[in-house]
């Protein structure tokens, strides 16, 4: 009975330590932007890397996330006969939830991966404390670019996931169930709202925030040669995803509930 | 030269009862060592006896546990992050294994510290960088080259390269000639000594290579258990009258050192 206790205790004091380390670690690199030099070059580089490159991943899933939802809704909706429902259901989970929960979770993978291996591997061969003895903060040189790059980037990606997962949707409908082109567009429109879209690109914003934190964080302190490296990519695509879908759920809320 | 007030020469680096402990493993216990402007000390002694631990508590890359470390006499344990960035202006490191940048080029590696520290334009570092470069008999053909390209010993040289390129006042070299082949070890060395003199720069080098110490050094330390168990000039280490330093010269199994062997 003690020792189960004790497990919780220590459990939990693991867990605060973590949370501790990673609000710290936050805060240094949040902070960083506020001196000179600041890394132009590295901050396009990264906005590429996670925006352009990953457009094939984040569109592929997109279209095909639309595409089923349209053909999901359509067997379900039909049960009650409210098929015209259907472009409105797939245009507000698409702008809503999916786009940028599948956007979010694409580009951990993708991106939060790439950072922590990096990093990591520039961690485990000194690489890093060279910057250091080279009178260059780490953080500013190597986190803050790819944060503000997540920040930046996603809400763009997830634009686009929104129109293509929208299209990918449209085109189940008219070539498939036979819904009118003009139809189904205005169904898409009709009870399309602003804050539909917006609270989707702010949710983007967040996991982008959150996908380049991940990533930075367990490379930077990741320890012990190769197999350390890949713990620390591991550890920042779970991370990542299941933070996404936790924060996901909260910023809904904070949304949507009135 | 620095001066203090009772005449004496104030030591470039010193550091005073370093204490530095990871878990249970008390790697530096209450170590003393002081280096003099422009000399060029070797610290020696077996490996995982806490060599690059002093280096990197000097570099302010690893917080000590208690002790004090001056450079030009000003205490730099705990500095904030600007000054510490200030101080590490002072400072060229040659790393074990090179810790090149990998996603930069041979002449933008050599270059980092020019452009990013210094805010030098890049036209005017890479000139720079190629004169290093040659300085450590490189031709410009390598300047364009990512690291994975180069050989051991290139690294090794291009990592040099970048040490000096800022000319700081201080460099320290951890295991300069460790995985070389004896003539690139030479090469290094020789490349070194150069560097240091040419520079007039203060230096600390790390290696359990007698040959490379005897080299490069004005003076030997011999680090054990934690502490300086012994320090001199290089003709004395082969006659130090030391049993640490004798059985460590003479690479003898028995002895006062015991190695640490442990199941993995």
């Amino acid at each position: 009975m003690l020792s189960f206790v004790a497990t919780i205790g220590a459990a939990t004091l693991v867990f605060l330590a973590a949370t501790g380390r990673l609000a710290i670690f936050t805060g240094a690199a949040v902070a960083s932007a506020a001196r000179p030099p600041r890394y132009g070059r590295a901050i396009l580089r990264q906005m590429l890397d996670i925006g352009y490159f990953s457009l094939p991943v984040v569109g592929l899933t997109a279209i095909f996330t639309g595409m089923v939802l349209a053909l999901q809704s359509y067997t379900g909706f039909s049960r009650f006969s409210a098929e015209g429902a259907v472009a409105t259901v797939v245009v507000l989970s698409m702008t809503r939830e999916l786009g940028p929960v599948i956007a979010g979770l694409m580009v951990a993978g993708r991106v939060g991966a790439a950072m922590a291996a990096e990093i990591g591997t520039m961690r485990v061969t000194d690489q890093i404390d060279a910057l250091e003895t080279l009178s260059t903060d780490p953080l500013r040189y190597l986190v803050l670019p790819r944060l503000v790059a997540g920040v930046v980037t996603l809400p763009f990606l997830v634009l686009v996931a929104d129109i293509i997962g929208v299209f990918g949707g449209f085109l189940v409908g008219t070539y498939k169930l036979g819904f009118n082109p003009y139809t189904y567009l205005r169904g898409t429109s009709e009870h399309l709202e602003t804050i539909d879209v917006v609270s989707g690109l702010i949710k983007a914003a967040v996991f982008g925030f959150i996908v380049a934190l991940m990533g930075c964080y367990h490379g930077y302190h990741s320890r012990g040669g190769a197999q350390g490296v890949g713990q620390a990519t591991t550890h920042a695509v779970v991370s990542a995803s299941i933070l996404i879908l936790v924060i996901d759920y909260l910023l809904t809320a904070a949304f949507f509930s009135r | 030269m620095t001066a203090t007030t009772n005449g004496a020469p104030l030591p470039k680096i010193s550091v005073c009862r370093l204490v530095k402990s990871f878990g249970a493993k008390c790697v530096l216990d209450g170590l003393d060592l002081d280096c003099a402007e422009g000399e060029s000390l070797v610290v020696i002694g077996g490996s995982g006896t806490g060599k690059s631990v002093l280096l990197k508590c000097i570099l302010g890359l690893l917080r000590p546990d208690a002790g004090s470390i001056r450079i030009d006499g000003e205490e730099t344990v705990d500095l904030g992050r600007a000054a510490h960035e200030r101080l590490m202006l002072k400072f060229g490191m040659l790393f074990q294994g090179g810790a090149l940048f990998d996603s930069l080029c041979v002449w933008e590696n050599v270059a980092f510290g020019l452009i990013q520290a210094r805010g030098m334009e890049r036209q005017a570092a890479k000139e720079i960088a190629l004169s290093k470069l040659a300085a450590v008999g490189l031709g410009e053909e390598v300047a364009e080259f990512y690291p994975a390209a180069l050989s051991g010993g290139m690294q090794k040289r291009v990592a040099l390269a970048r040490a000096i390129a800022a000319e700081p006042q201080i460099l320290f070299f951890d295991e300069p000639t460790t995985g070389l082949d004896p003539i690139m070890a030479g090469i290094i060395n020789e490349l070194i000594g150069k560097c240091v003199r040419d520079l007039g720069a203060t230096a600390i080098s790390i290696t359990h290579d007698l040959a490379s110490a005897k080299r490069i050094a004005d003076r030997i330390a011999m680090l054990y258990q934690g502490r300086i168990v012994w320090h001199g000039p290089p003709a004395d280490l082969d006659h130090s009258g030391n049993p640490v330093v004798d059985q460590f010269v003479n690479g003898r199994p028995e002895g006062p050192i015991r190695m640490e062997v442990r199941a993995l």
